[in-house]
């Protein structure tokens, strides 16, 4: 049989089990943080990470050599429900990082030497990480270009468009970025993040969700990854936004001057 | 109800429809209510034509409330974390 020119595409896709979209976010009393006992879900920029990984695969022709998609997370015992949304959602294996219950939430710093000491230690050749550009819940939107850096590998961050050349071994990915966009050729292995616009993740449907429990995750512990995620920041001080004031209604021009005349605005000449 | 294969498929349905509506964002909208009363009231229906466009009807519900969910969440990142071009 003759020897087909594409070869094995492996993808890692980290995700992160984040304060869900939909949930109403308040300050704890102790106000460092916001209330944690809400709903989370998965970060939805990793479900648009996971959702490309998958339509790479689909893709790519009949008859080319398969891909495999492995989802990563790092936090408490919980975090493996994440784990299995990403597999009802076509990921093939998963890594749980586990962290205990109580130990504050990884920094991208933490999480992206966790990713590279996964890549480097447990799994065979990675050609492509696919990262959502930033978690919901803490905006942060570093770790991507962290795992670029201390991996030295090649970047492509607010994708909107990514499509791979297997023969040249590189991608050409468009860019949203300020202004418009940007066209980016970058070899393999890659690191790209996510944008919105990126796809529309799919629905993980029951059966699909039944067939994920039958796929391998394992577990690791920080320890035996030779990883830390002791914090670097501290969290001093968290408040709401001051709340909104109504407006008033002045009855003439007269008494808008003169209502801007006492709220300190002089007039430009 | 007319078969096993047929109270296979409803239950099925069933299953994802109330999957589905743990998720639904108005508080004040009982969908597993809804979802519940609806299939007890269908539940005598031996006419396979009635069966089948009660659960296209299902079919056409759930596809409904996934788009609703979908464009939602497009809705509220597009708002919160897309820089519109000034």
């Amino acid at each position: 049989m003759r020897p087909s020119t594409t070869r094995l595409l492996n993808i890692l896709v980290p995700v992160k089990r984040a304060v869900d979209y939909a949930v109403k976010i308040r300050v704890n009393p102790q106000q460092t943080g916001v209330d944690l006992n809400v709903k989370h879900s998965m970060n939805p920029f990793d479900e648009i990470a996971i959702e490309e990984a998958v339509r790479i695969r689909e893709r790519l022709p009949k008859g080319s050599e398969p891909v495999t998609i492995t989802a990563l997370t790092i936090g408490p015992p919980k975090s493996v429900e994440t784990l299995r949304t990403a597999l009802a959602m076509g990921a093939d294996a998963a890594f749980h990082i586990e962290l205990p219950e109580t130990a504050p939430a990884p920094e991208p710093l933490g999480v992206a030497k966790a990713v590279q000491a996964i890549i480097e230690k447990q799994l065979n050749s990675v050609d492509m990480v696919i990262l959502g550009k930033q978690s919901i819940d803490d905006d942060l939107g570093q770790t991507g270009q962290m795992l670029a850096g201390l991996l030295d590998w090649g970047q492509a961050t607010y994708a909107s468009k990514v499509d791979l050349d297997l023969e040249q071994k590189n991608a050409v990915i468009t860019r949203e970025i300020d202004g418009g966009l940007e066209q980016v050729c970058v070899k393999f292995p890659l690191i790209v993040t996510t944008d919105l616009r990126l796809n529309e993740p799919r629905y993980a449907s029951l059966p699909n969700i039944m067939k994920a429990k039958k796929k391998a995750v394992t577990k690791l512990t920080p320890a035996d990854l030779g990883v830390s995620f002791k914090p670097q920041m501290e969290v001093i001080k968290v408040t709401e936004p001051p709340k909104r004031v109504g407006g008033t209604k002045v009855e003439s021009v007269d008494e808008l001057v003169e209502k801007l005349k006492a709220a300190g605005f002089t007039a430009v000449s | 109800m007319a078969g096993p294969s047929t109270r296979l498929r409803v239950i099925k349905l069933y299953k994802e429809l109330h999957r589905l509506g743990r998720e639904y964002p108005d508080e004040n909208y009982d969908f597993n209510g809804k979802l519940r009363r609806m299939f007890e009231k269908n539940r005598n229906l031996t006419d396979p034509e009635e069966i089948e466009k009660a659960l296209k009807l299902g079919e056409y519900i759930k596809n409904e409330t996934l788009a609703l969910y979908s464009l939602r969440k497009y809705r509220h990142l597009k708002r919160n974390y897309v820089i519109a071009p000034s």
